[in-house]
């Protein structure tokens, strides 16, 4: 009956879960990390060999400080808050629906095949309605392929809603190399601009999407928080078993928020086609679908802090193009930082959920009654 | 006849970036974790391996091919294997959303790839690439003297060095999960956190490990892209040049039904189905259409997998979950 | 030379959330004794018992073993020093064979040799009486041949001191009476058994001492020979209550709900439901007894709407006297609340099926209402107040209405989701394991409950597993045996041998 000796010592750091956070201290963890995040990019600014606080104050000078760059950094941080709107019921739905790339991208050649071959049999707003139902119709349907699956068959969700990005993107290339292509486009084939009855009208200098995409906003605050579809997402999202015990038929709100989730991104793809780039490339999703994923997750998925976000990730890609010219830092700066930003951000919610226990920490005695 | 042999040469050249972005993300998953990353830790693998391999050869006097080929892999490897880590330190000790973490660490990778692929390229002008004598030392066949064999020299020993070390880590990982210690408890440790951990195993240091190694081997996947000079350009940095691979090679886990070995046919059958177009072309239809094909039969594959469902088949059961032991 | 204590604990305490789980427990443990950790359901032994075993890190206090101070960080410092503990649930990996779970995390080459393992746990296996096949798979194991794994897993680490959470749980009457040989046989080999139980007659039937637990604190330990069920009884509550459940007669019992030979097979096409009749009546509690996993959760399921039946079963529901009744079979749980169905179900899986964790009190109560807001959106006003009821009158401990289910304790989730199940005004209450987990007051809050609804009318159908308790609580007992009716007794006049016995065979062998 020999027992091995063990000495070693308490363990030097340990780990609890803490009952409750207040707000405050949550939030205020949650700004020291992005304030931890900057830092980082700061280092590496460094790094490179230049100072970390012109860059950064020229990333901000850039976006802001004449029309021009406003109008720029809002024609960015538009689409973006409608993707990330976008995605907001699908993952509280903790359906992880990473095809609003491809589902921006379907509504919008829906929306071009109306603005290039029939905008001479309608009038303007005709044409601009009937452009906005295709986007939305054909944005849904995209996404409810995968949907259909996942509600089915329990399908991975993730990697087919984003080989259907790859499938549209080709689709797209096709388009433009076939049968939409521009005849008095000379060498790299491209597709025409639209008519000028196809393009959206501007407000303060900005195409009127930023309207739609603000009541967007307020349609799914109200959405999420006070349908009775918002709940069931909610309960979905949460416990499926639980969703089954009341009742719920639950491959019919997956496939129905997902449904409204491609929608709303095809209406993105609509408001990018006809309100700023007035033509279809390989690049009118141009990335937004998966910034937007970051938006969505670093607001909490709460559409009005989407605002704030968006308009930040779009002030960095903005910048990015500043510093690009200023500087010879390359535009990609902007994927680090935001991945950065994302790394720390998901890293802090530890902090609000756990609390550390040091080797020397004193333990409050709990008194018993 | 030349043209099938030429085209299962081209196939197998395909394959090899997806067979090791495969076996790598098959290694994180035995672990639990899901990491989505493939696709960014690619990237970082990619252009780490260019520019240890481009320093290197600016540095010293007589650059010779092996010391920067060894340098490039080193490289790619650390650096997708530090992307791993990340992820590792986010969703193992900070119990972060694997989902999440991995699509950040995309965004992070893809960004830190063709940032540093311009910024290096910038700051000599122009743009980076390597010498021709490394690039032959990733492209040039590793048996000369098999190769002239006819048929099956072209179609067993033809093939650059990366592609036979693709296989070596294939059926090296099919031994280590199926008969030793170390693979029966990382086997543990995707399966049932608790049970492993009860069982005396350091369930953080198997995924830490697994996550790392994994991540590392998809990192060479990465490597091999940038190096490859099958379609034209090799040995230089082009702007997104990754282009859904590793987002291909989470699928092709899936495919494989976390099978080593299984990997090799499932990333040969991909290999042949992104190449189709250059030796088969149709008159029907057109080159855009045709590189729809391996996204549509990741599809098709995602679709049928989720149809069968064998007990021996499925993923490890604690996929995509924290563990923290002392949970109730 | 003296005997030195095989484990020793000084002053263990263990919070959780700021609620002691364990505050200042004392314990020793000899060699060559069983030892019976007897406290209620959350008095701390489970937790007690993962510190030993490396699970928890205890935030004060020292373990001896064998008269020496060590530390246990993790279950591999638990197996060095000669601890292994049998958890209630297993810990075992239901892919892999028994010979790779026994040896898994275990040190040696670095190539499996599966022939040598296989032969020493039938080695092992052979010396203590077991029977069991080390190249089957765990998921094609009984819960028996599963305890069996477990225990040899132990033993190939060398274990001496042995912790058993639960251990008969789940196994029947002879399972557990050759367990209990099995564990006799290895504290005549000198070594050290802990088992963790609230049964008393187990405790009488096999221990040599008794410690005892009550809410986190050591109550005392004494020889079993010196202690009956009734001063054991006594050290666990702490007061002596009457175990008597208040049973009121049934008035008038009228057919509420008539089951017709439900049937029901699951994923893997096995028969889990094998035509089972009863007829539940309006102010009676039926009581469904059975070996856990006998078909209990998917026959109230298979009523409610949730789990698949065979279209030719047959479940009617009389909402009155009239004798007009409605089919819930083949119909979703909201079409059945649709057809004015007044089903209340309270499931077993708590926060997993019948609430949901991250929502607040008030969200909660809506699940059930949520579809009565008009023009699609919700009304909260009506589940607050029901929130704010629940709280006030079944004494819910929270800090408001708004908190997260999941912040609460095992006891104040149950009444939050009684609470609600009850305020549906249901003319048939389901309740499944209505009290695992909850401490004695709050289990009686429950029984009390159950007799309110009883009294008012309604059908109460409660599937339990404490046989004690259904044979005080319920007027009469459906015992299942395999997915099968094995009998439908009077809960007046059983004996617990007599259902005991129909939990393990059929009706038919027992009337031979």
């Amino acid at each position: 009956m020999s027992v091995l000796k063990n000495d070693r010592r308490i363990p030097f750091l340990r780990i609890a879960k803490r009952a409750e956070i207040s707000r405050r201290k949550a939030w205020a963890i949650r700004i020291a990390a992005i304030l931890l995040s900057l830092i980082t990019g700061g280092l590496l600014i460094i790094a490179l060999g230049h100072n970390p606080f012109s860059v950064y104050r020229d990333m901000v000078t850039g976006s802001f400080s004449t029309r021009t760059a406003l109008i720029a950094t809002a024609k960015i941080a538009v689409p973006l808050l409608g993707a990330a709107i976008s995605i907001a019921p699908a993952f509280k739905m903790k359906f992880w629906n990473i095809g609003t790339e491809g589902q921006i991208l379907a509504g919008a050649i829906a929306a071009s095949y109306f603005a290039l071959f029939q905008h001479e049999n309608m009038s303007r707003p005709v044409l601009l309605l009937v452009m906005f139902l295709a986007a939305v119709l054909v944005g849904g349907l995209w996404a409810l392929i995968p949907a259909v699956f996942k509600a089915k068959w329990g399908t991975n969700e993730t990697l087919f809603t984003l080989m259907m990005n790859y499938i549209v993107l080709n689709i797209v290339t096709y388009l433009r190399t076939g049968p939409w292509k521009n005849p008095s486009s000379s060498g790299f084939p491209k597709i025409a601009m639209f008519d000028d009855s196809a393009r959206l009208p501007n407000l303060f200098g900005v195409h009127i999407g930023w309207i739609v995409v603000l009541g967007l906003t307020i349609f799914m605050y109200i959405y999420m928080k006070h349908t009775q579809h918002g709940y069931e997402i909610a309960v979905v999202g949460e416990s499926e078993n639980t969703a089954r015990y009341v009742g719920m038929h639950v491959p019919v709100i997956i496939t129905r928020t997902i449904f409204i989730s491609g929608a709303i991104a095809g209406l993105v793809g609509f408001l990018i086609v006809s309100g700023s780039s007035y033509t279809l490339t390989d690049n009118t999703a141009g990335g937004y679908g998966f910034t937007a994923i970051t938006v969505a997750w670093l607001a909490k998925l709460d559409p009005f802090a989407m605002i704030i976000i968006s308009i930040f990730l779009a002030v960095l890609k903005k910048g990015s193009n500043t510093i690009q010219t200023n500087f010879k830092i390359p535009a990609s700066a902007s994927e680090v930082l935001t991945g950065i930003i994302l790394f720390f951000m998901l890293g802090c919610e530890f902090f609000i959920n756990y609390r550390l226990i040091f080797r020397n920490t004193k333990i409050v005695e709990v008194q018993h009654d | 006849m030349t043209d099938i042999i030429n085209f299962l040469f081209a196939a197998v050249l395909a394959a090899c970036p997806l067979l090791l972005g495969t076996l790598g993300e098959t290694l994180t998953e035995k672990s639990g974790n899901l990491n989505l990353g493939v696709e960014g830790m690619m990237f970082m693998g990619g252009i780490a391996g260019l520019a240890g391999s481009y320093y290197y050869e600016r540095s010293a006097a007589e650059p010779a091919a092996w010391v920067s080929v060894t340098i490039a892999l080193v490289c790619a490897f650390l650096c997708a294997a530090l992307g791993a880590f990340i992820y590792s330190v986010l969703t193992i000790t900070l119990r972060a959303n694997q989902n999440v973490t991995g699509l950040a660490l995309t965004i992070f990778g893809a960004g830190f790839g063709n940032f540093f692929g311009e910024f290096i390229g910038n700051s000599t002008g122009g743009y980076v690439s390597v010498s021709q004598a490394t690039k032959a030392g990733f492209n040039d066949p590793l048996f000369p003297f098999l190769s002239n064999i006819p048929v099956v020299g072209k179609l067993l020993f033809s093939y650059n060095f990366m592609v036979y070390l693709s296989l070596a880590i294939a059926i090296f990982m099919w031994y280590f999960l199926a008969c030793t210690r170390k693979g029966l408890n990382l086997r543990a440790v995707g399966e049932r956190h608790a049970s492993a951990d009860a069982a005396g195993i350091n369930v953080t240091l198997y995924k830490y490990l697994a996550t790392c190694i994994g991540g590392g081997i998809t990192g060479l996947g990465g490597l091999y892209i940038v190096m490859n000079s099958s379609n034209g350009v090799g040995g230089v940095w082009v702007h997104n040049c990754i282009g859904g691979y590793g987002w291909l090679s989470v699928a092709l886990v899936i495919f494989a039904t976390w099978h080593p070995a299984r990997a090799i046919l499932c990333a040969l059958a991909f290999g042949t189905l992104s190449v189709m177009r250059f030796y088969f072309p149709s008159r029907i239809i057109p080159i855009s259409l045709y590189e729809i094909l391996p996204y549509l039969a990741t599809v098709i594959v995602l679709i049928t997998v989720s149809l069968r469902k064998k007990r021996e088949n499925q993923p490890p059961a604690s996929l995509g979950l924290a563990y923290f032991r002392e949970d109730r | 030379m003296n005997p030195v204590n095989a484990i020793e604990l000084c002053d263990i305490t263990k919070t959780f959330n700021d609620i002691p789980a364990n505050n200042k427990v004392c314990l020793q443990i000899r060699w060559g004794e069983i030892l019976s950790l007897l406290g209620e359901n959350g008095s701390g032994k489970t937790t007690l018992m993962n510190i030993l075993a490396g699970i928890y890190f205890p935030d004060s206090g020292t373990v001896y073993i064998n008269g020496n101070e060590v530390t246990i960080r993790s279950p591999k410092d638990a197996y060095d020093l000669g601890i292994g503990m049998i958890h209630q649930h297993f810990k075992l990996v239901d892919n892999m064979t028994a010979a790779e779970n026994i040896v898994l995390g275990l040190k040696g080459k670095g190539r499996l040799d599966r022939k040598a393992i296989s032969a020493k746990v039938r080695e092992i296996g052979e010396k203590y009486g077991f029977n069991v096949n080390p190249d089957k798979k765990i998921y094609d194991m009984s819960v028996s041949e599963k305890q069996t794994v477990e225990i040899i897993k132990v033993l190939y680490r060398g274990a001496n001191i042995l912790i058993l959470d639960e251990p008969t749980a789940v196994l029947t009457a002879q399972e557990a009476e050759k367990l209990f040989d099995v564990l006799k046989n290895m504290r005549d080999d000198g070594k050290a058994i802990i088992i963790i139980t609230h049964k008393l007659q187990e405790v009488m039937a096999v221990s040599d001492r008794v410690a005892v637990l009550r809410k986190g604190e050591y109550a005392g330990t004494v020889n079993t020979k010196e202690a009956t069920v009734q001063s054991l009884t006594e050290m666990m509550v702490g007061r002596t209550v009457s175990l008597n459940i208040e049973r009121p007669e049934p008035v008038d019992p009228v057919p509420r709900m008539v089951v017709k030979g439900i049937t029901s097979y699951n994923e893997e096409g096995y028969k889990i439901l094998d035509n089972v009749s009863f007829t539940a009546y309006g102010g009676e509690i039926l009581g469904i007894a059975g070996i856990s996993g006998c078909g209990q959760k998917e026959l109230l399921e298979g009523i409610a709407g949730i789990y698949p039946v065979t279209p030719d079963s047959s479940v009617e529901y009389y909402p009155d006297d009239t004798g007009k009744a409605t089919e819930l079979v083949g119909k979703r749980p909201m079409q059945i609340r649709k057809l004015g169905v007044a089903l209340s179900f309270v499931p077993e899986d708590r926060l997993g099926m019948g609430l949901v964790g991250s929502m607040d009190i008030t969200d909660n109560m809506m699940l059930r209402s949520y579809l009565k807001g008009k023009l699609g959106f919700t009304d909260r006003n009506p589940p607050k107040k029901l929130a704010e009821n629940v709280v006030e009158q079944l004494n819910v401990v929270t800090p408001g209405i708004t908190t997260p289910v999941s912040k609460l304790s095992g006891g104040n989730v149950q009444k939050v989701l009684v609470g609600r199940e009850i305020a549906a005004a249901p003319k048939v209450l389901m309740t499944a394991y209505a009290v695992r987990g909850l401490d004695i007051n709050t289990s009686y809050t429950i029984y009390s409950l159950l007799n309110e609804q009883k009294k008012a009318g309604v059908a109460v159908i409660y599937v339990g597993e404490d046989l004690d308790v259904l044979l005080e609580l319920c007027d009469r007992i459906l015992v299942l045996c395999g997915g099968k009716v094995s009998g439908i007794v009077d809960g007046r006049s059983a004996t617990k041998e007599q259902i005991g016995l129909m939990m393990t065979s059929l009706g038919e062998e027992v009337k031979k």
